[in-house]
């Protein structure tokens, strides 16, 4: 459902400044929302005055070292650190991204950095992706096929088959395109959101799938599929430089041509 | 869809102690060309129901009689009037152009960034260009400009 605003219980204060050391001279202010679960309190917006002089050029770097140096118990995923585990999504600077392979020099002003947008925050940065989850594996991300033709060795494709899969297979549900989508703000409960019909897609288009029909039958439905008006955010945002958004129009069209 | 995830908040013995926050959404993200376009479609759609509305005001008004439609008529040509038409004129613009931006995407065309970033520019473009010309046109028509 539509909610312009924020729960009364999840409206932000403002938190602690934490100072650079003495002497420090290209400082960076990092604004970071913290969600303290162990205390019946708001979250807050603290600061953090980060010395670029003794920092990688990352935004992850940044956040490494604050937790290293200046407090212990900020919170966040991370795992692979160049763009490939989807671990390190936030919305930073505006726009959802991986804090590892965006550049601190790329953030004018300071630097907010929040959870992924709309979701029940756990801790800190930490969001609960219980929900896009369980959206990704109802679609059944695997490969069926119904063995009437069960190849004699390996299931074989064409270069031409296996290229219709590109801009899909690299994707690595960090869910900055679900979680940038309004329409998957206020109907993500029923609404699969770009990543996961993106990952529909996927199964639909790949020739050794023979499981399509069905995989479609299950999409037709006007919250699904169809709560997609078209928004863009998600192309917009993928720090993989995917295209849900035209998955989604694949699938769209994958269906008006079976009426 | 049951995901089997509790939303509340627990101290490390296990005690609830809260909901858990909702991180925030439209008050920490950017405004982007693709969405603002988006939400304007949809904006400028209501805003052309209110527009039937109008239509069908004007057009009753003058199968109700000479008084009634010189007082409709009165309407519309006053200040507001005007400025709700020119309203409803960049609405009319706006919602054909994008609409066939819209049938461009149905048939799977123009998905690129670059592309949907001019397209969006070109339909802003295309329907101040139509609305003003409209515009002058009719004021030509009426002997006032």
């Amino acid at each position: 459902m539509v909610e312009f605003n924020l729960p009364a219980d999840s409206k932000i204060s403002t938190g602690k400044t934490v100072k650079a050391p003495d002497g420090a001279t290209r400082i960076k202010r990092f604004k970071i929302y913290r969600y303290d679960p162990t205390v019946n309190e708001n979250p807050s917006l603290d600061t953090f005055e980060v010395d670029l002089d003794t920092c990688g050029p990352m935004i992850l770097d940044a956040l490494l070292k604050i937790k290293n140096e200046m407090d212990a118990t900020l919170t966040f995923r991370r795992s692979c650190r160049e763009g490939v585990c989807g671990s390190c999504a936030f919305n930073i600077d505006g726009t959802n991204t991986l804090a590892c392979t965006k550049p601190i020099a790329d953030v004018s002003g300071d630097v907010k950095v929040f959870p992924l947008p709309h979701l029940p925050v756990i801790k800190d940065l930490v969001p609960d992706l219980s929900q896009p989850y369980a959206q990704y594996a109802s679609i059944k991300p695997w490969l069926m096929a119904d063995g009437s033709a069960p190849p004699v060795g390996e299931h074989l494709q064409s270069p031409a088959e296996r290229a219709k899969l590109d801009g899909m297979w690299e994707c690595i549900l960090c869910f900055s395109c679900q979680t940038s989508c309004p329409s998957y703000w206020w109907n993500g409960d029923r609404y699969l959101g770009p990543a996961v019909l993106l990952q529909a897609y996927r199964w639909i288009a790949d020739s050794r799938d023979t499981a399509a029909d069905k995989r479609l039958d299950d999409l037709d439905d006007p919250f699904k599929l169809f709560r997609c008006h078209t928004i863009m955010n998600c192309t917009n945002t993928c720090p993989k430089g995917l295209n849900p958004g035209q998955a989604i129009a694949e699938i769209k069209k994958d269906l008006a041509k079976r009426l | 869809m049951n995901t089997g995830s509790t939303n509340t908040a627990q101290t490390n013995d296990g005690k609830a102690v809260r909901s858990r926050p909702l991180s925030p959404h439209l008050q920490v993200y950017n405004p982007q060309i693709t969405s603002i376009l988006s939400i304007l479609h949809r904006m400028f759609g209501v805003a052309l129901c209110g527009g039937a509305v109008l239509l069908t005001y004007w057009l009753s008004a003058a199968a109700y009689g000479p008084d009634a439609f010189a007082r409709a008529q009165w309407f519309f040509g006053s200040w507001f009037g005007q400025v709700l038409l020119f309203g409803l004129t960049f609405s009319l613009f706006y919602h054909l152009a994008n609409g066939i931006r819209h049938l461009f995407w149905d048939v799977g065309l123009g998905f690129n960034m670059s592309v949907l970033r001019a397209s969006g520019v070109l339909v802003v473009l295309v329907s101040l260009g139509l609305t003003v010309a409209t515009w002058v046109i009719a004021y030509m028509n009426a002997g006032m400009l």
